[in-house]
């Protein structure tokens, strides 16, 4: 048996994450939070956050998150920047056990807090041409096409925040969505659509970008009609959808189609002991408070399996 | 050894004329990511000190360098050797990805 088992290892530092990391900290549980890059998650690039109570006035995702960091530090969060490629359940199912590129760890309990990535649109040119106009972070990238024509492609809640957001940097900025309305949540939606800088292309998905060394165009279709047509631009910024990171859990865990992870109602996942919470989860609404309120709840239900694996639980 | 902050007055000397290879990870004050990679570029600065010099490049201050190597994304990191541009690293990658592209160049 490995000497140093960790009562909860959490895996990702973005906002479900770190509040899980609140919680077990300031449980005095002996908890590592495992994080991939930095800590901060999708928040962290998130333009403008004016949806989680507390901020009258909105705040910036990157600032938040550092608060949230900032936070969980204080009750003693540790964190390691590493990144988790497996985990394995002992025979007698009490012990995890995580491999990293460069470590091993052992817990009681793990909470997947791994949240999702955007998806790329696979079509001819994203890929050559991505870091020479194509780009998934506007609040990157957007000071660089200052006077520029640039596309933005979706109409999610992201496509039109951050297509909103370019227009300070962006001569004029064209939606392409294939749908004829936007999945956005009204507010945005009203206000891209008042926003003179910014022109929709309703019916239509991207089919390829071209440009020699830098983005130069976009070709897009018409979905009603099939007629394509080619959208002169400096930069195509992608924002069509999220996939959770969980295929380091597959075949571990039950997943939906898409690869999120379900859970019951305290976060547990089909493996007793593993616990899901924040984007990678199969649920109806991914957003910062879900987030936070997934990580509280999934730390608790940890820490309640821990205690009782452990014979130190408060009956 | 410590990160070499870049400009357009030390930028020939620091990199054009190295002797060394050179890796600038250019980055901006506004750039979530780019504080996300900064703890994994000053672990590189110490584990490959005398074999690559590390340095720092904001994009704010210094858009003509940035628009001189088609930086249009950040963070993004530019191995340069013997003063010209060898390898382009766009996005975040993993410590162990940016070590194989690095020793294979050095």
């Amino acid at each position: 048996m490995p000497e140093n088992i960790l009562d909860i290892i959490i895996i990702g530092g973005g906002p479900s994450g770190l509040t899980a990391g609140i919680y077990a900290a300031r449980a005095r549980m002996n908890v590592l939070l495992i994080e991939k890059m930095g800590c901060g998650g999708q928040n962290a690039i998130t333009d403008w956050i004016e949806n989680y109570p507390g901020f009258p006035e909105g705040i910036s995702g990157f600032e938040l998150s550092g608060k949230f960091e900032e936070q969980a530090k204080k009750f003693g969060l540790k964190i390691a920047f590493e990144e988790v490629k497996s985990v394995s359940v002992d025979a007698d199912s009490r012990i995890k056990t995580l491999k990293t590129a460069e470590n091993q760890y052992s817990a009681y309990s793990v909470i997947i807090a791994s949240g999702a990535e955007y998806k790329m649109l696979d079509i001819p040119g994203e890929l050559d041409l991505r870091g020479r106009g194509v780009s998934y972070c506007a609040t990157c990238d957007g000071p660089f096409f200052r006077g520029k024509e640039v596309v933005v492609v979706g109409g999610g809640d992201s496509a039109v925040q951050e297509a909103i957001y370019l227009t300070r940097f962006a001569s004029k900025v064209t939606i392409v969505h294939r749908r004829d309305r936007f999945r956005a949540t009204k507010i945005l939606s009203d206000r891209a659509l008042s926003n003179n800088k910014i022109q929709v292309v309703w019916n239509s998905t991207a089919v390829k970008i071209s440009g020699k060394d830098k983005v130069e165009a976009i070709s897009i279709k018409n979905v009603v009609s099939g007629v394509e047509s080619e959208i002169a631009c400096g930069g195509v910024f992608i924002f069509v959808g999220h996939s959770p990171n969980t295929v380091p859990f597959s075949g571990l865990l039950k997943m939906d189609d898409k690869g999120y992870i379900f859970t019951d109602n305290d976060m547990g996942t089909s493996v007793p002991g593993i616990f899901c919470c924040g984007d990678s989860r199969n649920k109806l609404l991914r957003q910062v408070v879900t987030a936070a309120g997934d990580g509280a709840t999934a730390a608790f239900a940890a820490q309640e399996y821990v205690e009782n694996i452990l014979g130190t639980s408060y009956k | 050894m410590a990160e070499i902050e870049l400009n357009q007055s030390n930028f020939e000397a620091e990199v054009s004329k190295s002797a060394l290879p050179v890796l600038v990870d250019f980055w901006a004050p506004w750039c979530g990511p780019c504080k996300m990679i900064a703890p994994v570029v000053a672990e590189l600065a110490s584990e490959y000190a005398g074999k690559l010099k590390v340095a720092k490049l904001n994009t704010d201050e210094n858009l003509d360098l940035a628009s001189k190597f088609q930086i249009t994304s950040i963070p993004s990191l530019l191995i340069f050797k013997d003063g010209k541009p060898v390898q382009k690293i766009v996005g975040f990658k993993p410590k162990i990805e940016l070590k194989k592209v690095i020793d294979a160049l050095l």
